[in-house]
């Protein structure tokens, strides 16, 4: 044995290698999934129906599956050749149902502390006080769960499942509900308390979206199967794959060249022709250096004669009018960016509100989602 | 009125709806979650006092209390009486009786929490019957109301029972419905009336505190 090795770091990590049956409304599927989940975020991504509740269920010891391992931690939770099935209720598997499952009788606060009841009063008062300042719901600590909204629910489900330090963190669909703006604090909460507690977390979508902006490692499961397992770009089918046939809806299609993708915002920035303009548009499976196409729809594009400020929109291209054109009621206006041509579909009142005119200096604005990406 | 078998109703109603608690809880904890496939046959044989005549119930009841039986047998080598005709008999023919008027609100209460609740509580480490203490009971706080005060009602007024296993012994058996039964024998109407009227009073009063309660969503929370 090697004289001075530092300790080994408790191993975290989740295996699950399991078959079980399950029914669905289209009569009954396999689950058969063997995986490893290192700590930190794993996502399943599937359809409804793909078995992925069935599969937190095995793994939380609320179904038994019909054979295989569970393991976390190196320890067996469930092993069908031992005849080892360790219950729900001693595996200290956390988890967080689609329905949240929040104790109507008890209050947030008791709810959040209900699990703590291996710990002596002082050591409940501090923890429950600690998880309900990270998850910032001390305010809410008094009120039922009638009583609070639903990104409340949320955060208070996830404190309850969090505060006993679970060895893993099953959590399904738990975003599903939320508007973008909780999503991204909720996320933000979940991730910080991770980084102090490194333990394998499993989270269940069927949203590409949440897919792209947790990053990390993506499962994909379809029909009780894996079917792709690594990083969110290699696995994710493109968002919008355009065919040809639709390319006639575009008035503006460019070749362009993948610069660089941002996994954990979903986006990837490409460079238009040979030009020098640069979008940002959504993430697709591709490497850096590939050339697809980039459809954008005249009437998606914004103008702006000053340069916009606190704008949503990821790209603001200057440019300048070369013509303007009445078709019936729309005015076609053709703008030359650094070498580009976009055409962007205007009102006749937009027109004369902004007196825009050849030759005048303006901003093109894009929206990452109006950029569609179509293979070459 | 007689308020010798008007307080003696009282206690013996008492008596058996406290037992009932006691008895009704694990068996209709049993009857919610059992997955055995015979479970239809307890379920049937635990609401069987409800269509059965009172006087077949008193009557198995009278023949298992007597001295022939191992358990009338048993009983009387213990206290040197029999438990026929004794208030004694009286409270086991009246759990019987009562059985699935306690048991029955029980499981229904029960069996209407959100199975997810469950699975939460076992996820946060709480066993099966910590989390039916922390979890279930707590939420059902209607049905065992309905259950206790069902029975307790249901017990105040029997005769069937009453009469079959325990005779009509005064101060010890005879209870209220068999004393108006008694009076009406010997054309004493006016008592009759009297003590019928109370009876009749003390059942609608427990009645409405039952649906009174189960109006108000309990499941969702007394506090909205």
């Amino acid at each position: 044995m090697a004289v001075n090795s530092a300790p080994q770091p408790i191993s975290s990590e989740l295996e699950v290698r399991i078959r079980k049956r399950f029914p669905n409304p289209e009569g009954s599927f396999n689950l058969n999934v063997h995986f490893r989940a290192l700590a930190g975020f794993t996502i399943l991504f599937g359809a409804s129906g793909a078995g992925k509740t069935t599969l937190l269920d095995c793994i939380a010891g609320l179904a038994d599956p019909d054979d295989g391992r569970i393991a976390v931690g190196g320890e067996d939770l469930y092993h069908s050749e031992r005849k080892r099935n360790v219950a729900a209720w001693k595996r200290r598997i956390g988890y967080v149902q689609q329905d949240l499952a929040l104790f109507p009788h008890l209050t947030a606060g008791e709810n959040v502390a209900y699990g703590l009841r291996m710990f002596s009063a002082v050591e409940q008062t501090t923890r429950s006080r600690e998880i309900l300042e990270a998850f910032r719901i001390t305010h809410l600590r008094d009120r039922r769960p009638s009583q609070i909204s639903g990104g409340e629910r949320q955060r208070v489900a996830l404190a309850r499942a969090l505060v006993a330090e679970p060895r893993a963190l099953l959590l399904d669909e738990p975003l599903a509900a939320l508007d973008r703006p909780t999503k991204s604090s909720l996320v933000g909460d979940l991730r910080r308390w991770n980084q102090q507690h490194r333990v394998p977390i499993l989270f269940v979508t069927h949203n590409s979206e949440e897919v792209f902006a947790l990053g990390d490692e993506v499962i994909v499961l379809d029909g009780g199967i894996i079917v792709a397992q690594g990083r969110p770009h290699e696995v994710m089918r493109v968002p919008r794959l355009e065919t040809v046939a639709n390319l006639s809806g575009f008035e503006n299609i460019f070749n362009a060249t993948v610069l660089a993708l941002h996994e954990d915002r979903g986006t990837m920035t490409c460079q238009l022709g040979s030009g020098k303009v640069e979008l940002e548009t959504p993430l697709v499976r591709a490497d850096v250096g590939s050339r697809l196409r980039v459809g954008v729809r005249a009437g998606d594009l914004l103008l702006a004669t000053e340069k916009p400020h606190g704008l949503s929109a990821r790209n603001v291209l200057p440019g300048t009018i070369q013509r303007l054109e009445q078709r019936d009621v729309i005015i076609a206006a053709r703008v030359d960016c650094g070498g580009t041509e976009f055409e962007v579909h205007l009102t006749l009142a937009a027109r004369d509100a902004l007196q825009l005119g050849s030759g005048k200096a303006v901003w093109v604005v894009v929206k990452t989602h109006s950029c569609h990406l179509m293979g070459m | 009125m007689n308020w010798e078998a008007f307080w003696l109703t009282v206690r013996l109603a008492a008596i058996v709806s406290a037992l009932l608690i006691a008895i009704g809880i694990p068996i209709a904890y049993w009857l919610t979650y059992s997955r055995w496939r015979w479970k239809f046959l307890v379920e049937a044989a635990v609401a069987l006092p409800i269509v059965l005549p009172p006087t077949v119930l008193g009557f198995y009841v009278l023949l298992a209390l007597g001295s022939r039986s191992p358990l009338g047998r048993w009983w009387e080598s213990l206290t040197g009486h029999t438990l026929a005709f004794t208030f004694e008999g009286l409270v086991i023919g009246s759990l019987l009786y009562s059985l699935p008027f306690a048991v029955q609100p029980f499981a229904a209460s029960f069996g209407a929490v959100d199975p997810s609740l469950l699975r939460a509580s076992a996820s946060l480490g709480q066993s099966p019957l910590q989390t039916f203490r922390r979890i279930v009971l707590p939420l059902s706080k209607a049905g065992l109301v309905t259950g206790f005060a069902l029975s307790f009602a249901h017990t105040l007024g029997e005769f069937g029972v009453v009469l079959m296993v325990g005779g009509n012994i005064p101060g010890v058996t005879r209870t209220i419905s068999i004393d108006i039964y008694d009076q009406v024998q010997t054309a004493n109407y006016s008592s009759a009336n009297q003590t019928a009227l109370l009876l009749l009073i003390v059942s609608f009063v427990v009645l409405s505190i039952v649906y009174g309660m189960s109006r108000r969503p309990w499941a969702v929370g007394p506090w909205r």
